[in-house]
């Protein structure tokens, strides 16, 4: 694989929030003092009058945004997911979701590549919570393209969306002018003996795993499944009568997020086995994000490895 | 106001007490202690203060209501239903499977409800957003939120506070039901709020002390409250939790309880005195 350019998925949505203010007059930012780190900074010096720092008070911000949302304005309202997802739960539950009101929450330092901050600043539970709310759409895009074209297709889609966005830079794969299509799972490599079905930074990962694995005769089915819900069930159950294995690849815990929602899926529907791939029912720890990912087996290494052992 | 027109915001406040009482003891549940006491902030925002229209619920350039202490909806419900929003005969479903009057607000269930509520200190945040949005829309509208006295004991109720004061939303009417009860006991006992007029002045609001209970004290501090420029306006008010219902004046067994059937007559024919009395005048 030739050597690629890399870009947060921060930036990307700092640079497509700029991108929609100055299309749509309607679009408004909120922040809760981390303008400069989840790259809301970006839109707030294009458009200082559409954009709202909160403080740190992100229960305040996400019914602010609820409220915004109700006078005809598309909020997009960010923290890290940790307090996005996390400390404001219960208001986005109850404000957002409860009413269906068209906020989108845009959460970056999403899992543990946030690195050197160790574990209170790394969310790995966003993907439980914010699926577990009924009409939430849940989105984690796998490079900066596709972060770009996941916040227009955010803003075009009415009803509550939680974006999850990372801190670390990571390989741009997606073509320029990608359209996103929320709910629908992509495609990236054919393959019949197992499937992997990542998002976020995994995908990448799992790129370089299965270059690895067809090497050593082992043919991927590779997805890209960016929407955690509503989760592309069509093509979950063509990828498991395709390659009757599965491997699920998240930044997230293995419980309650990417994973978990294709288990329920296929044990209903197709029963299948499935290894997932994410953090183990443990906190992280503070570290370079390469090697904390590394640690925790969220790499193209551990991959080949469980994909082997599954294969044999 | 005249001395008619406050007859008639009189009369109305009775109606709306009675539909609080027919409801909650139609539901055998439900919360009519902190429903009674706010009945005439309730009828004079909805009957004289607020930019509304009942055909047109949705109406863009309307006055917005969030009723933080959402557990009150019986009296939002009722005030709704007297104001033509819906039918009253719909109050005696409240909390039933199949109504659209849940036990809590519902904006996209009940005509002229404008935001869903029901978690305590989220709705002065929501009403401090909606401010927010209508200066920017560059709308007149006014935004009127109720919160309770337990309820400022959230911590997100400072944090909507400080957002209100920060971004001058002069729109923007915070009330406080001052009925020193909640559900565990005294205010004062449980977690003391006070003093919660200096603790508004001190956030940044104009701030005025009324009676709840008087249809000319609320005129006026909701009047002065327009006067406010830059800054956003509370009211705190005192009240008596159970008012006009005697049996649950002043009795915090009463928060989330609902009259059984003799004290559903006694309640009703209390009200029907007060209503008697009204009418003889």
């Amino acid at each position: 694989m030739a050597d690629v350019i890399k870009v947060a998925t921060r930036d990307a949505y700092g640079k497509a929030l700029k991108a929609l203010g100055e299309k749509y007059d309607n679009v408004v930012v909120l922040d809760a003092d981390l303008a400069g780190a989840t790259k809301t900074g970006v839109f707030q010096k294009a458009f200082p009058d559409r954009f709202f720092d909160c403080g740190i008070a992100e229960a305040d911000m996400m019914c602010v945004a609820a409220g915004l949302s109700t006078t005809g304005f598309v909020p997009f309202a960010s923290s890290f997911a940790m307090f996005a997802a996390g400390r404001a739960f219960e208001q986005v539950r109850n404000s957002i979701g409860y009413p269906h009101l068209n906020v989108k929450i845009g959460a970056t330092h999403g899992g543990i590549s946030v690195g050197e901050d160790g574990a209170s600043h790394q969310c790995c539970e966003d993907f439980a919570l914010m699926r577990s709310i009924p009409g939430m759409t849940v989105i984690c895009p796998a490079d900066g393209v596709e972060a770009e074209a996941a916040v227009q297709a955010a803003y075009e889609f009415d009803g509550p969306v939680y974006l999850r966005f990372g801190r670390l830079a990571i390989p741009v794969f997606h073509e320029e002018g990608f359209k996103f299509q929320i709910g629908k799972g992509e495609v990236l490599q054919e393959g019949s003996d197992v499937a992997i079905i990542a998002n976020g930074l995994m995908v990448y990962e799992a790129m370089k795993a299965a270059e690895e694995l067809k090497t050593a005769g082992i043919s991927v089915m590779l997805i890209n499944m960016a929407t955690v819900k509503p989760l592309d069930e069509e093509l979950v159950l063509e990828a498991a009568r395709k390659c009757g294995k599965i491997i699920t690849c998240e930044e997230h815990s293995v419980i309650g997020g990417l994973g978990e929602a294709v288990c329920a899926c296929l044990a209903e529907k197709l029963p299948t086995p499935v290894r997932r791939i994410g953090v183990n029912d443990q906190f992280g720890h503070s570290g370079p994000a390469a090697e904390v990912l590394e640690q925790c087996g969220l790499c193209a290494s551990n991959i080949v490895k469980v994909a082997k052992e599954f294969c044999k | 106001m005249t001395a008619s027109e406050k007859l008639c915001l009189q009369k109305t406040a009775c109606k709306v007490r009675m539909g609080i009482i027919e409801s909650t003891h139609a539901a055998k549940c439900g919360h009519p202690g902190g429903s009674l006491s706010a009945t005439e902030m309730f009828t004079y925002l909805y009957f004289k203060e607020m930019n509304i229209d009942p055909k047109n619920p949705k109406w863009e350039d309307r006055d917005r209501f969030v009723l933080s202490k959402g557990h009150t909806a019986p009296g939002l419900y009722s005030t709704l239903a007297n104001r033509g929003f819906f039918p009253v005969e719909d109050l005696l479903t409240l909390r039933k499977t199949d109504s659209y009057l849940q036990g809590h607000p519902n904006m996209n269930m009940v005509p002229g409800v404008d935001m869903s509520t029901g978690s305590l200190g989220q709705g002065i945040s929501v009403a401090a957003g909606m401010a927010l949005g209508l200066k920017k829309a560059g709308k007149d509208a006014r935004v009127y939120t109720l919160l309770g006295d337990g309820e400022i004991q959230e911590g997100q109720v400072w944090e909507a506070c400080m957002f209100a004061a920060h971004y001058k939303l002069d729109n923007l009417v915070v009330i406080v039901d001052n009925n020193g009860l909640q559900i565990d006991g005294n205010i004062a006992d449980v977690m003391s709020p006070y003093p919660i007029v200096d603790k508004l002045l001190a956030f940044g609001f104009h701030t005025v002390a009324i009676d709840g209970h008087d249809f000319d004290a609320i005129e006026k501090a909701l009047e002065e409250a327009k006067t406010v420029k830059g800054q956003p306006c509370a009211i705190v008010m005192s009240t008596v939790k159970g008012k006009d219902v005697s049996f649950m004046e002043n009795n915090a067994g009463w928060h989330g309880k609902a009259p059984n059937d003799a004290e559903y007559e006694q309640a009703m024919g209390e009200l029907k005195a007060i209503m008697a009395e009204l009418e003889g005048k």
